[in-house]
C-alpha cells in the first residue's frame, strides 16, 4: 500500500485505532470522563479527516476499497450519526454499574463496520464490514446485562442476523460461482458478456437482497425489529435506527446501480412489492402500539420502505434525493431516540406512551424537539422531512413510478395518525410522574438536531446543491 | 419587501408572545395584539396607495428559495388577496381579545399558535408559488391542530385529530396534483418551475386537467367544505375554543374559497368548465344540507358551525358560475360569513363563559337578563339570515344573480337555502334569548371588553351591507382579469375564438345601481 492509499482510508484508520486506544487506556485507569472524551474527541478527528481526503479522490484500492465522493459523503454520515449517538449516551451509559468504558470500544467498532461498508466495492469487504457491525451490535444491544428484554434482544438480533448473513453469504458465492468475480463493478462487465441473467445469478441477486433486507428491516425481513427496538438500550437502539441502516443502504445503492439493477425487470417488480409491503404492513402495525420504541421500530420499517423506491429510479438523481432522505431520516431518529435517552435512566426506559403524557407542560423544550422530530418523520414543513419526503416524491414522480408515490401518499397519512398519538400524549394535561435532569451534552445535542431539522425544513437549498454537486455515482 | 414583513412580523410576535407568556401573560396577549395592529396598519397604507391601472398585482415579489427545484418565495398582492388579508389581521386583533378571559392557561404558547395560524393564512394568500402556497397550507394544520387539542371542549383529541388527518389527506393529493402540473409544463415547455404565474398557460388534454384539478378540487373541498366531506367540520368548530372556531370559520373555510379563485379556475379553465355542473350541484345540496343539519342541532355552537357549511355552498355554487356578479358576490361572502358567523361564535364562546353550556334546550328567555347580548344575537343571526341591509344579503343575492345566468335549476334551488336559512336563524333566535325560560340563569349582560368587541362586527357587518362599493372596486380588477384568463384559455382549448361568445355579460355596475336606487 502507498501512502497515499493510507491517507485516504485516514478515516477508518482513526476509528481503528480509537478503540485500541481506550482499551489501553481501561487497563490501565477507569475513567469513565476521559473515555468518552476521548471517544468523541476521536469521533470529531475522523469526521474533519474526511474533508482533508477530499483532494486525494477518487481513489481506489483494488481490489477492495473506492473512495470517492459517494463514499466520503456517506463516511460523513455516518460518523457524524455516531458522534450524535455518542453525545446522547453520556448519561445513559453513566448510571450503568460495572463496566461501563466498553460501551465505547464498541461503538467504534461497529462504526468501524458501517464505515467499510460505505468504501466497500468487493463482495469481501462487504461481507467483512456487515459483519463487523453485526457482531458489535449484538454487544452493544445486550449490554445491560442485568434487563432480561435486553438479553433477550440481543439474543434475538444474534439468531437472526447470523442467518442474513448466511444468506448473504450464499448469495455472494452464487454469484461468484457464475461470473467469477466479487468485484461490484466486475460483476456488470461480467453480466454484459453474457447479457442473459442465469437462474444462478438471480438467485444470487435474491439471496443478498434477503440478507439486505435483514440489515434493512423490511416486509417481509422486519420480524426482528420491534423486539431489538425495544430490547435494546435507547441509545442502542438510535445507532441502528441510523448508523446501521445509512451504512446498508450506502452500500446497497452502490452495489444496485453498479450491477445496474434497475434494468431488471423481475428485480424491479420484487423491490416495488418490498417498498409498498414495508410500508404499508410497517404503518399499519404501528398504529396499536403503545410503546414508542416499537412504534418508532415500526415506522422505521415503512421509512426504510420509501427510501428504496429510490432504487427503481436508476438516476444520479434518485441517489441524491434518497441521500437527502437518509440524511433528514438520521437527524430525525436520532432527534427522536435521543429525546427517549435522555428521558430514561438505566433503571426505568421512557418507553410507553403515557410516560410522555403532559411532557410539553414539564419539560417544554425536551417536547418541542419531540414534536418536531416525529413532524418530520411525519412529513409536516418546517421540517426536515418535508423537503426530504418532497425531494423522494419528486424524484420518484419523475420516474414515473405513480403506484409507488400513491401508496407512499397514503401511508404518510396513516403514519400522521400514529405520530399525532404520541404528540397528543405530550400536550395532555400533565401527570406525576419524576423525570431525570438532562445534561449539558444532553441539550447540545438536542439543539444541534432541532437547529438543523429547522434550517433543513425551512432552507435546504445548499444541502441540496452540495449533494447535487458531489454525490454521483 | 413589505410582503415578507407582513409574515415575518407574525412569526416574530408568536415567538416573542410564547417567550413573553412564560413570564406574564398579559405581556403575551399585548405582544400579539402590537404586532397583527402592526401587520393592519402595514397593508391599510397599501390600500391607499393608487393602483396602476393594467398591473393586476398590487405588490409583487420574487425571492430565490430552492432554485435547484424551480421554488422560489414569491409573494404577490392583488385586490382579492387584499381583501382576505385585511380580514385576517382584523379578525386576528378580534380573536386575541375574546380570549382574553376565556384563555388563562398555558397563555405564551395559545398566542404562539394563533400567530403562527394567522402568518400561515397570509401566507397562502400570498403566495404564487405553487410549492410555497402548499408550505404555507399545511403550515397552517400544526397550530391549528394544538389549538383545539390544547384549549378545546370534551371531545377535543378526537376532533382535532379528526381534523388533522382530513386536511392532511387532501393537501397530499394537492400536493401530487402540483407536482403533477409541475412535470407537465416541465415537459411541454422545458422550464421547471413552480412559479404560478408560469404554469397559467400550461397546455394539456382534457383528462389530464381533469385528473389534476382533482387533486386540487379535493385539498379546497375538504377545505371549504363541500357536503359529502364536510364531516370534519362541526366537531373541529365544537371542540375548538371560540378564537379557535372564529379563526377555523372566518379564515380557515376561507382559504378553501381562494383556492378556488386563485388557482381552480385560472390553472385549469377547460376542466374547471367541465367541472361546474357538479361544482354547482354541489354548492346547492351544501346549501340545502348544511342548513338542513343546522336546524336540527341542540347544541348551539353545532348550529353555528352546520350553517357554515351552507353559506360555503354559496361561495362554490358562484365560483363555477364564472361571471363577474357571481365572483363578486362570492368575495362579499368570504368577508360577511367571516364576519357574520366569527360573530356568532363569539356569541356562543360568551354565552358559554356565562352558563357553562351549549345546549339550546337549556337556554330561552336570556333577553331579560342580558338585553345587549340578544341584540347582538338578533342582529347576526339576521345577518346569517341575510337580511338587506347587511353584509350577507349583498352576498347571496349577487351570487344567486350570477348563478341564475348559469343555471336557472340550481340558482332557484340555492334560493330555498335562503328560507333555511330564516328558519334555523330564527330558531336560535327563539331558543336562546325569547321563549320560555328552562333554567333560571343569573348572567351579567356584556361587558365592556365585549360590547367593544361585537360593536366592531356590527359596525363591519352593517358598512358592508350598505356601502359594499369599496369592496367591489377594490376586488374588481382581480377578478376580472381571472375571469378573462379563464375564458381565453378554456376558449383557446376548445377552438373557439373569444367573439362567438354569446353569453354577454351584463354590468355590474347597472344591476348594483338598481339595487341602490330601491
Amino acid at each position: 500500500m502507498t501512502v497515499t492509499d493510507f491517507l485516504s482510508l485516514a478515516p477508518l484508520i482513526i476509528i481503528a485505532i480509537a478503540p485500541v486506544v481506550i482499551m489501553i487506556v481501561i487497563s490501565v485507569t477507569r475513567n469513565y470522563k476521559v473515555v468518552y472524551g476521548f471517544s468523541i474527541l476521536s469521533f470529531l478527528t475522523a469526521f474533519a479527516s474526511i474533508f482533508f481526503i477530499v483532494p486525494a479522490i477518487p481513489h481506489s484500492i483494488e481490489p477492495l476499497f473506492v473512495i470517492d465522493i459517494y463514499s466520503l459523503f456517506f463516511l460523513g454520515i455516518i460518523i457524524f450519526s455516531a458522534l450524535l449517538v455518542t453525545l446522547l449516551s453520556y448519561d445513559y451509559i453513566k448510571q450503568l454499574d460495572g463496566v461501563r468504558e466498553e460501551y465505547y470500544i464498541i461503538l467504534f467498532t461497529s462504526t468501524l463496520g458501517a464505515s467499510l461498508l460505505a468504501v466497500a466495492n468487493h463482495f469481501i469487504l462487504f461481507f467483512l464490514g456487515i459483519e463487523t457491525l453485526s457482531i458489535s451490535l449484538y454487544i452493544l444491544i445486550a449490554f445491560q446485562r442485568s434487563k432480561d428484554s435486553s438479553i433477550e434482544a440481543g439474543i434475538k438480533y444474534l439468531i437472526l442476523a447470523s442467518v442474513s448473513s448466511a444468506f448473504l453469504l450464499f448469495g455472494m458465492a452464487l454469484i461468484y460461482t457464475a461470473l467469477g468475480t466479487m468485484q461490484f463493478n466486475g460483476i456488470v462487465s461480467a453480466l454484459g458478456e453474457s447479457g442473459q441473467l442465469s437462474p444462478l445469478v438471480i438467485s444470487g441477486f435474491a439471496m443478498i437482497m434477503v440478507g439486505i433486507g435483514f440489515k434493512l428491516a423490511l416486509v417481509p425481513f422486519h420480524m426482528w425489529t420491534p423486539d431489538v427496538y425495544q430490547g435494546a438500550p435507547a441509545p442502542v437502539t438510535a445507532y441502528i435506527a441510523t448508523v446501521s441502516k445509512g451504512a446498508v443502504m450506502a452500500v446497497l445503492i452502490r452495489f444496485f446501480f453498479n450491477i445496474r439493477g434497475f434494468d431488471n425487470r423481475s428485480l424491479l417488480i420484487v423491490i416495488s412489492g418490498i417498498a409498498i409491503l414495508s410500508m404499508f404492513i410497517g404503518n399499519l402495525l404501528a398504529i396499536r402500539q403503545k410503546n414508542i420504541k416499537r412504534l418508532l421500530a415500526y415506522s422505521s420499517i415503512a421509512n426504510m420502505g420509501y427510501l428504496i423506491i429510490i432504487l427503481l429510479t436508476g438516476t444520479n438523481k434518485g441517489i441524491q434525493a434518497s441521500v437527502f432522505y437518509l440524511i433528514s431520516y438520521i437527524i430525525t431518529t436520532i432527534g427522536a431516540f435521543g429525546v427517549i435517552t435522555l428521558l430514561s435512566t438505566c433503571k426505568y426506559e421512557a418507553e410507553k406512551i403515557e410516560d410522555y403524557k403532559g411532557l410539553f407542560w414539564k419539560r417544554p423544550w425536551v417536547a418541542i424537539v419531540f414534536t418536531l422530530s416525529l413532524l418530520s418523520l411525519a412529513g409536516i414543513p418546517l421540517t426536515a422531512g418535508f423537503v426530504a419526503k418532497f425531494y423522494l416524491i419528486f424524484e420518484g414522480m419523475k420516474a414515473g413510478l405513480m403506484v409507488l408515490i400513491i401508496s407512499m401518499i397514503i401511508n404518510s397519512v396513516i403514519g400522521l395518525y400514529y405520530y399525532l398519538r404520541v404528540i397528543t400524549a405530550m400536550f395532555s394535561p400533565a401527570n406525576e410522574t419524576e423525570l431525570p435532569a438532562i445534561s449539558l451534552t444532553g441539550n447540545i445535542t438536542l439543539c444541534l438536531i432541532t437547529i438543523s431539522i429547522l434550517i433543513l425544513g425551512v432552507y435546504p437549498g445548499w444541502l441540496i446543491d452540495i449533494i447535487m454537486k458531489f454525490v454521483n455515482l | 419587501m413589505i410582503l415578507v414583513y407582513l409574515i415575518a412580523i407574525l412569526l416574530t410576535g408568536a415567538f416573542l408572545a410564547w417567550i413573553a407568556g412564560i413570564w406574564s401573560p398579559l405581556w403575551s396577549r399585548i405582544i400579539s395584539i402590537v404586532s397583527l395592529s402592526i401587520d393592519l396598519i402595514l397593508i391599510l397604507t397599501i390600500v391607499s396607495q393608487p393602483v396602476l391601472p393594467g398591473n393586476k398585482w398590487i405588490v409583487d415579489i420574487n425571492l430565490e428559495w430552492i432554485p435547484q427545484f424551480g421554488i422560489s418565495m414569491h409573494l404577490a398582492l392583488d385586490g382579492l388577496s387584499l381583501l382576505l388579508l385585511i380580514l385576517t389581521f382584523f379578525l386576528g386583533i378580534i380573536s386575541v381579545i375574546i380570549s382574553w378571559k376565556e384563555i388563562n392557561s398555558k397563555v405564551g404558547f395559545f398566542h404562539f399558535n394563533l400567530l403562527l395560524i394567522l402568518a400561515g393564512i397570509i401566507g397562502v394568500f400570498l403566495s404564487l408559488d405553487l410549492f410555497l402556497f402548499y408550505f404555507f397550507w399545511e403550515l397552517m394544520l400544526v397550530p391549528m391542530y394544538f389549538l383545539i387539542g390544547i384549549w378545546g371542549h370534551e371531545n377535543r383529541t378526537a376532533a382535532s385529530n379528526k381534523f388533522f388527518l382530513y386536511t392532511q389527506a387532501s393537501g397530499l393529493l394537492m400536493f401530487i396534483s402540483i407536482l403533477a402540473l409541475y412535470f407537465v409544463h416541465g415537459h411541454s415547455t422545458g422550464s421547471y418551475t413552480f412559479d404560478y404565474i408560469q404554469l397559467l398557460g400550461t397546455k394539456m388534454s382534457k383528462s389530464t386537467g381533469l385528473i389534476i384539478m382533482s387533486g386540487f378540487l379535493a385539498a379546497f373541498l375538504v377545505k371549504l367544505p363541500v357536503v359529502p366531506l364536510h364531516n370534519w367540520l362541526p366537531d373541529a368548530h365544537t371542540e375548538a375554543p371560540t378564537a379557535g372556531s372564529l379563526i377555523l370559520a372566518a379564515l380557515l373555510l376561507k382559504t378553501g374559497a381562494y383556492g378556488l379563485l386563485r388557482f381552480i379556475v385560472p390553472l385549469f379553465p377547460s376542466a374547471a368548465v367541465t367541472f361546474a355542473p357538479i361544482g354547482m350541484l354541489l354548492g346547492v345540496i351544501g346549501i340545502l344540507y348544511g342548513a338542513k343539519l343546522a336546524f336540527a342541532q341542540t347544541d348551539f355552537k353545532r348550529l353555528v358551525a352546520y350553517t357554515s357549511v351552507s353559506h360555503m355552498g354559496f361561495v362554490i355554487l358562484g365560483v363555477f358560475s364564472f361571471n363577474e356578479i357571481a365572483y363578486q358576490g362570492v368575495v362579499m361572502q368570504m368577508i360577511a360569513h367571516g364576519i357574520s358567523t366569527g360573530a356568532l361564535f363569539i356569541l356562543v364562546g360568551q354565552l358559554y363563559e356565562r352558563i357553562h353550556t351549549r345546549d339550546l334546550n337549556r337556554m330561552g328567555g336570556l333577553w331579560e337578563k342580558a338585553p345587549v347580548m340578544g341584540a347582538m344575537g338578533l342582529i347576526f343571526s339576521m345577518a346569517s339570515l341575510g337580511l338587506p341591509g347587511l353584509g350577507n344579503f349583498i352576498a347571496e343575492l349577487l351570487i344567486l344573480i350570477g348563478a341564475f345566468k348559469a343555471s336557472i335549476l340550481m340558482s332557484c334551488l340555492a334560493c330555498l337555502g335562503l328560507i333555511a336559512a330564516t328558519i334555523y336563524s330564527l330558531r336560535i333566535v327563539q331558543k336562546v334569548f325569547l321563549g320560555n325560560k328552562n333554567y333560571d340563569w343569573d348572567i351579567n349582560d356584556l361587558n365592556v371588553r365585549e360590547k367593544i368587541v361585537t360593536a366592531l362586527l356590527v359596525i363591519v357587518i352593517v358598512g358592508l351591507g350598505l356601502f359594499p362599493k369599496p369592496v367591489f372596486n377594490i376586488a374588481r380588477p382581480a377578478l376580472l382579469k381571472t375571469l378573462d384568463e379563464q375564458r381565453e384559455k378554456s376558449f383557446q382549448d376548445q377552438g373557439i375564438s373569444k367573439n362567438e361568445n354569446p353569453e354577454k355579460n351584463i354590468s355590474f355596475f347597472q344591476i348594483s345601481k338598481l339595487y341602490f336606487k330601491h
